[in-house]
């Protein structure tokens, strides 16, 4: 008799510790998964508090003022230290404006040169080229930027100041080019080449969707190859296609190393395209080492606040429309 | 321009009002002015590429020697001699110690994901949020972790970067683990969990062994991203310019010396910079590479 009892105890208890091995594995995963929205959160309430001193000194002057003196310019005189970011987000926005211009035709020639154009034997080179240029770290292209592609640029800015220096609108945006060649249009490019990557990998998963059918039934209508495109990948992937540009902005703004070294770390808001200038990010990584004072790294937080609001903003707009394309496409597929 | 030739179908069955000869002019012309623009837009990103790769090898192999790879940093950069020694180190103790953090963290994330949450509004809210988090700024996860570590330690140190690129890697290794699961049949879990495995167990023994290949290579290409990292080091790892194989106490990587070394005005210093940039760019490519071996080799499988 005791002996079964025992038994029936035996795989009771064993079925119990199967049933703890099970819950305590979902526990340890789910922990594991919801890691990431603790992560978010505590970025946001920690930088948040850290950045609070700063946003109260300066106030709205953070976002609506143009300068930022981080140190009392004479020990203790009557001038205050002052922090006013707008040349900063200026610089961020002008940046990945640039940046998006360059990028975006690029990327999605690429995404349909792989999809609609390319050879089958081309395709497997080309994706590889599209991997090792999102491969190299950003502080190389930032090197290569400042030692090599700023000033051999300087001539061709130069050549573009002296053509339309005189024209209206056009003068005061091709300005005189900054003789290091570090400027909003030298990092843009530089930014350009590290968000075709992402750009292209979006655009062709999204062009990837567009049914067969509908480009047969182009082609059938005796459409050449770019009128299929333009009326029958286009339409069905115009979602998609912003939101991958909504994501290269997102990293466009978010790129910090290339753009420190690249942009000549300037205050002010020109309109010059080949002046100097500075980014949210880049603002962080020159000054870190040197705040000035406990309110100066309060300053750097509080700028790397608002880059943290503005790339979340972004990014999950972003995923957001890129998912609601990608259902809607394949619902049309099936 | 003569590639474009045969991809259209000009038989000899086709009538000709068929053939391409038959379009109107302005037709033809915008076919072929777009198709010239997309290669014309693929050369634009091949030359870049090229470049890069040009002038990072050109200039950083007449630094490269031994001593260049294991002697210490000079403390003035117009120094000439010295190396970055400490550098390489400090990039594989943080970089590894990053990757010991994110990758089981990630992996396990991804199999809430994939095997329990499925599409739970809580899973889809993670797994919205991991694409979310891959677009924050590295330079954030540099002042999360300065706030919420180095402020609460009190000094900078290597374990301080490694919690910082584990932070940088641990969405892009949920969201590639988790496609990889999802390539596992369903038929093998069933089949194990009819033998009477328990669910822990069927994740541990069968899914996650089918899909190791796909996993290492996702998570070999986070760790070649994070390697590359400079901005959160430079916020909380600090400097030394002697070798520093502890986790704790100031440390140095690759990345931040280009950067330091990038800026100064002197020959020998920039000199240093492209030196380490090939150095990085090595170690990168390299990881990368196995990378996608593993990734091929891991599709041949499936087929």
């Amino acid at each position: 008799m005791t002996q079964t009892v025992n038994n029936n105890r035996n795989s009771l208890g064993r079925r119990g510790r199967g049933v703890v091995g099970d819950r305590t594995f979902l526990i340890v995963s789910l922990i594991a998964g919801v890691l990431v929205l603790a992560i978010l959160a505590l970025i946001l309430l920690t930088t948040l508090r850290e950045a609070w001193p700063a946003f109260r000194y300066s106030g709205t002057d953070f976002v609506t003022s143009a300068t930022w003196v981080p140190n009392d310019p004479d020990g203790d005189g009557p001038a205050k230290a002052q922090f006013g970011a707008l040349a900063f987000i200026y610089g961020t926005v002008i940046v990945s404006i640039i940046a998006l211009l360059f990028a975006v035709p690029i990327s999605i020639g690429i995404a349909l040169f792989l999809t609609e154009l390319a050879p089958l034997r081309l395709r497997t080179p080309v994706v590889t080229v599209i991997d090792l240029l999102a491969a190299i770290p950003s502080v190389v292209f930032g090197l290569w930027g400042i030692i090599v592609v700023g000033p051999r640029l300087v001539p061709i800015y130069d050549w573009f100041h002296d053509v339309l220096g005189d024209v209206p609108v056009l003068g005061s945006v091709f300005g005189k080019p900054i003789a290091s060649g570090r400027s909003f249009m030298t990092a843009g490019l530089i930014v350009a080449i590290m968000i075709v990557p992402i750009i292209t990998s979006i655009t062709r998963e999204i062009f990837n969707t567009v049914p067969t059918e509908d480009k047969q039934a182009a082609f059938a209508l005796g459409a050449t190859r770019w009128e299929m495109i333009k009326g029958a990948v286009f339409p069905h992937s115009f979602g998609g296609m912003v939101g991958a540009v909504m994501l290269g902005m997102g990293r466009a703004m978010g790129e910090t190393i290339a753009v420190a070294l690249t942009m000549g770390a300037a205050v002010q808001i020109v309109p010059n395209v080949f002046a100097s200038g500075n980014t949210l990010p880049a603002v962080i990584a020159q000054n870190w080492g040197d705040p000035g004072s406990e309110l100066g790294r309060s300053a750097l937080i509080a700028c790397g606040v608002v880059l943290f609001g503005i790339t979340i903003l972004v990014n999950y707009g972003a995923r957001i429309i890129v998912r609601r394309a990608e259902v809607r496409m394949k619902g049309a597929a099936v | 321009m003569t590639t474009f030739a045969p991809s259209a179908p000009a038989r000899e069955s086709v009538p000709d009002s068929l053939r391409r000869a038959s379009l109107s002019r302005r037709r033809r012309l915008t076919d072929v002015v777009a198709r010239s623009l997309i290669w014309l837009s693929l050369a634009v990103a091949v030359v870049p590429l090229g470049l890069v790769t040009y002038y990072v090898i050109a200039k950083g192999v007449h630094v490269m020697s031994w001593e260049f790879l294991t002697e210490r940093i000079p403390r003035q950069a117009q120094t000439a001699g010295g190396g970055i020694g400490p550098a390489i180190i400090g990039t594989v103790v943080v970089t590894s110690v990053a990757a010991l953090i994110a990758i089981p963290l990630g992996v396990l994330g991804a199999i809430y994901l994939n095997e329990y949450g499925r599409q739970s509004p809580l899973a889809r809210t993670i797994r919205t949020m991991a694409d979310v988090m891959t677009g924050v700024p590295s330079i954030m996860m540099g002042l999360f972790i300065f706030i919420a570590f180095v402020l609460l330690v009190g000094e900078k140190s290597g374990f301080a970067g490694s919690l910082a690129l584990a932070c940088l890697m641990l969405p892009v290794v949920i969201r590639t683990s988790e496609e990889m699961l999802r390539l596992v049949p369903d038929e093998l879990r069933q089949a194990s969990l009819a033998l009477g495995a328990r669910k822990w167990k069927t994740i541990v023994s069968v899914v996650l062994p089918a899909a190791i290949s796909g996993i290492t290579s996702g998570a070999l290409l986070a760790i070649a991203r994070a390697a590359g990292e400079t901005a959160p080091i430079l916020l909380v790892v600090g400097l030394v310019y002697r070798a520093n194989w502890s986790l704790f106490g100031e440390n140095t990587a690759l990345p931040v010396q280009i950067y330091r070394n990038a800026q100064e005005p002197f020959e020998t210093a920039v000199d240093r910079a492209w030196g380490a940039a090939l150095t990085l760019v090595a170690i990168v490519l390299f990881t990368t590479l196995i990378g996608r071996f593993l990734a091929n080799r891991f599709a041949i499988k499936e087929r």
